[in-house]
């Protein structure tokens, strides 16, 4: 009897034991992570700011002085130790978010998530995303400078790895039970391609290719134009381009593959983009050119920047950076500031490739078969087998699509050409770009920059402002990149690249400001080609038409159109509604509806009603206009909402116009109304379950933590107005994450914002805490110390010091 | 209170005290199992004295951490779990949790105890 108790006894301790020691489905290991000694309680607290760390390999102390939005103001004696520093203060603050987002980057998230990661980790694997890190890792050997950084920004980064333990590891590797591993400079280059990949990877080449088959070249051309009417480029029409001696690439004579491709791989979201603008002394009104920026990205929580001032005795920096990526990609120092657009070009192309058999060790390239070499990819999975995949890698890039993956065929598949693979040292751009005094240092910094190309907009306190679209840029014939190419066919390849000189560029225009917003870069007489790959229409139109609108501009001004919420693609089309839509049936409660949204001023401001019903309209008649792509196994991209507007109004009578699934057929006028009362439905179905559909209910826009969004760590119904294509670009879930002012006075004042907060601990108040006054528009002086000794402002101080 | 019960609930305090300054979160089972080893106790006392003493010690270390910082990371966490963002159900849980874990390897302390004798 007393045996049968010990056994059950025993049992029973060992059974609680594994239960809760052990992470079982989506919970984490409950004992472990409840534990007030060393379980998430641990993390219950605000940073520690203060006092002396001794971190090995310091050349001298480094101060770090913390202002009261707990942004770090570090004081290094060389730019060694600066970049150490810069290393373990984001590591401190950001540690799980920087491991998170390259463990993302390189297709690793199965190992701490498991099998649900799986198709998105070997999608990335096939994207080529370790084999263009690796490049990226071979050119920043060739500059030492660069490697030196970068290796004691990876040393900061694992002294802040060494002090941590069970207690004191962040929140997120307490609830998923895994551990850090070393920082490595193969991390920093995962994060400059997980940029890359946001930025530079969207293409429809496949979906064209599609569309073009089903639709034929007429109808194509008609549905995607490569300039828009209304185009009022980044750099302005009359510049003249007769220095530009080098010639477009001539068109082959030859035919395009035109498969059928069922699925393709996700793509980033089809927002990412930004402002930025200046305006000279001449057109400010204090005489100081005035530089802003704010990039539109996914709003996450830990935000994707953090603010810091850098500062040897050479140089003192301030502004946005990345974790992970060194010096600061968003800013100023006394003598210039910068910042960027996603320059949105067409860099990813695709390339059918014929294997000569299924062994697939070689392919047909000019009449000859060319041997592929292979990469495994060896993807590990939490709480499962590890998965091998092998991808095959022609002179294009990596065969991404092939029987394994998306496709059927073992003797085909589609490789990817993409300028994210061939290795650049993008990192010295912003490294030299932080030192910069001048125009001219601006233009060497940038001119390494390949990839993702970017709009570096410039301001000096020497009273220059500039505009650059850098980037390493395919010279394309006409039309080459648009559709799926034949790999085999050498004149289908890339033939040479746009000389950086010739990179689209203004220096101090005669119109005394410079501005671009992801809209087209150039118009017609720019000679080389660029593919309109879905630019940006409506805020490029609304910044320039401001700074057309009178001669002097003050900071006041710039917040304004920072958080300006007219909604020009609305303006563009209601009126047209309101001519042509017949009314006569509406019920009581939509002609209610439609009273509201007639008397709207355009303005998609919260507390109104007419932008919730726009929002809820033109989703409802976008996809009616486009019932056409709502095809099975086909991927299709719809046409652009521009173009989409401009055919309903200008070709009503269209055969795209008519709604396939009816028997009537239907012209503008018809999905006008169809699409109205089918929106009503939405809005009075909103008002019954919220009791009312003011904008900032209905859009709802959230700060989703990186771990999919889980509430707990989230932010929801922030109220803030705009939309996608406003220049306050906020979206539900996307939006300015970080805005940034600066008046180049000597030293410059500067404001800043962003959606998020310091600090990655969702236990800290300094988590989230610049959320409200982000949504309202407010900004944050930044504090830019000019010299280490003051005190002025400061909450704490720490000190990090040589250990011997 | 019976004394036997009172030195035991103390002695688990105390272990528990010491030992999960360097043990992980089962420094709770170790210490409900050695003071059952040593001060055993009859009847339902055998679970529920080191089940209190692991719930009161648990709930009040919690307590004291997260109300030095406004509760701020324990309401997030009692809307993970779900708990309708309550963190004293938390605190409560968590003592709960740990007096659990405590409270059953005590009862194999016990066992141990009787094989130990005989």
């Amino acid at each position: 009897m007393k045996y049968l108790k010990f056994i059950l006894t025993l049992v029973l301790t060992l059974t609680i034991f594994y239960g809760l020691n052990t992470k079982l489905g989506s919970a984490p290991p409950i004992g472990k992570f409840l534990d007030p000694v060393n379980g998430f309680w641990q993390n219950d607290t605000n940073e520690v700011i203060d006092g002396t760390i001794s971190i090995k390999g310091l050349s001298a102390p480094v101060t770090i002085h913390y202002d009261e939005q707990l942004i770090p103001h570090i004081f290094a004696q060389n730019e060694t130790d600066l970049y150490k520093a810069q290393g373990y203060i984001t590591a401190k603050h950001r540690l799980w978010q920087m491991e998170f987002q390259t463990h993302a980057s390189a297709g690793r998230l199965s190992e701490i998530l498991g099998d649900v990661a799986l198709d998105y980790d070997r999608q990335e694997r096939r994207r080529g995303m370790g084999f263009g890190a690796d490049n990226a890792i071979e050119k920043i050997k060739e500059h030492p400078t660069t490697l030196k950084y970068v290796e004691a920004y990876s040393e900061g980064v694992n002294s802040y790895i060494a002090t941590l333990d069970n207690k004191t590891i962040p929140l997120e590797y307490k609830l998923l039970d895994y551990k850090p591993e070393a920082w490595t400079i193969k991390k920093t280059s995962l994060l400059l391609m997980y940029m890359t990949k946001m930025l530079s990877s969207r293409e429809h080449d496949l979906e064209y290719t599609n569309a073009l088959r089903k639709f034929g070249k007429e109808r194509f051309d008609l549905l995607y134009p490569d300039f828009f009417p209304d185009n009022d480029p980044i750099i302005p029409k009359e510049t003249d381009w007769s220095f530009i001696d080098t010639k477009i690439t001539p068109t082959p004579q030859s035919e395009l593959p035109l498969d059928s491709i069922a699925e393709t791989i996700t793509k980033p979201h089809p927002d990412n983009g930004s402002n930025n603008w200046a305006v000279s002394g001449a057109k400010s009104t204090t005489g100081n050119p005035i530089l802003a920026n704010d990039p539109h990205l996914g709003l996450n929580l830990p935000s994707i920047w953090f603010v810091m001032q850098l500062s040897t005795p050479n140089h003192k920096v301030m502004g946005a950076t990345l974790p992970g990526a060194l010096g600061i990609i968003s800013g100023f120092n006394n003598h210039i500031s910068w910042g960027e657009t996603n320059a949105t070009r067409d860099v990813t192309d695709w390339y059918k490739i014929e294997f000569k058999n299924e062994s697939r060790t070689q392919y047909k390239y000019d009449g000859q078969w060319k041997n592929t070499s292979y990469r495994v990819e060896e993807i590990k999975v939490k709480g499962a087998q590890t998965i091998n995949d092998t991808v095959i890698y022609t002179h294009h890039g990596p065969v991404t699509y092939d029987h394994n993956f998306k496709g059927d065929n073992e003797k085909s598949g589609y490789a990817m050409k993409w300028i994210g693979h061939i290795g650049a040292n993008t990192q010295k751009t912003f490294l030299d770009l932080n030192t910069g005094k001048n125009y001219d240092d601006y233009v060497n910094a940038i001119k390494h920059f390949s990839a993702p190309a970017q709009n570096f907009v410039f301001a000096s306190t020497e009273g220059d402002i500039a505009l650059w679209i850098q980037g390493l840029l395919p010279n394309k014939w006409k039309g080459q990149g648009k559709f799926l190419m034949d790999g085999s066919n050498p004149e289908h390849d890339w033939q040479s690249y746009i000389p950086q000189k010739f990179n689209a560029h203004t220096k101090n225009p005669e119109r005394g400001f410079v501005s671009s917003a992801n809209q087209h870069p150039v118009d017609e007489s720019y000679p080389f080609y660029v593919f309109n790959d879905g630019y940006g229409t409506y805020r490029n139109r609304v910044i320039n038409d401001f700074f057309r609108s009178k001669d002097k501009f003050s900071v006041e001004d710039f917040k304004a159109l920072h958080n300006n919420n007219y909604n020009l693609k609305a303006s563009e089309l209601l009126p047209h509604i309101f001519k042509t839509m017949d009314v006569s049936s509406l019920t009581s409660e939509e002609q209610e509806l439609y009273n509201q949204i007639k008397s709207w001023d355009f303005d998609s401001d919260i507390n109104a009603v007419a932008p919730s019903i726009w929002l809820a309209w033109w989703s409802e008649l976008y996809s009616l206009t486009w019932d056409e792509y709502d095809v099975k196994d086909v991927a299709l991209d719809k046409p652009f909402e521009y173009q989409t507007i401009h055919m309903l109004k200008h070709n009503p009578n269209d055969d795209f116009m008519d709604i396939l699934e009816t028997p009537e057929r239907e012209t503008s006028k018809d999905l006008f109304l169809i699409s109205f009362k089918e929106a009503s439905k939405t809005i009075l179905k909103f008002k019954a379950d919220h009791g009312n559909y003011l904008y900032k209910d209905y859009k709802a826009t959230f700060v989703g933590h990186l771990l999919k969004a889980l509430p707990a760590f989230s932010r929801f119904n922030i109220p803030i107005g705009g939309d996608r294509n406003t220049v306050n670009a906020a979206d539900k879930n996307h939006g300015p994450s970080w805005r940034m002012i600066v008046e180049m006075s000597t030293p410059p004042k500067a404001l800043g914002i962003y959606p998020g907060g310091q600090s990655g601990n969702p236990g800290s108040t300094y988590y989230d805490n610049m959320i409200d006054d982000w949504a309202v528009g407010k900004y944050y002086e930044l504090l830019f110390m000019q010299n280490e000794t003051t005190t002025d402002k400061i909450m704490s101080t720490q000190t990090l010091t040589p250990s011997k | 209170m019976r004394k036997s019960n009172l030195i035991n609930f103390i002695v688990t305090i105390l272990l528990v005290a010491i030992l999960s300054q360097f043990l992980p979160w089962w420094s709770v089972m170790v210490a409900g199992f050695v003071s059952s080893l040593f001060f055993s106790l009859k009847k339902v006392a055998v679970f529920f004295v080191p089940f209190l003493a692991i719930l009161i010690f648990w709930s009040m270390y919690a307590f004291i951490i997260t109300n030095a910082n406004d509760f701020t990371l324990a309401k997030k966490i009692a809307i993970l779990f779900p708990l309708g963002g309550n963190p004293y159900v938390l605190i409560l849980i968590t003592g709960i949790i740990g007096g659990v874990a405590a409270g059953i390897a005590a009862m194999l302390g016990k066992q141990c105890s009787l094989l130990v004798k005989r």
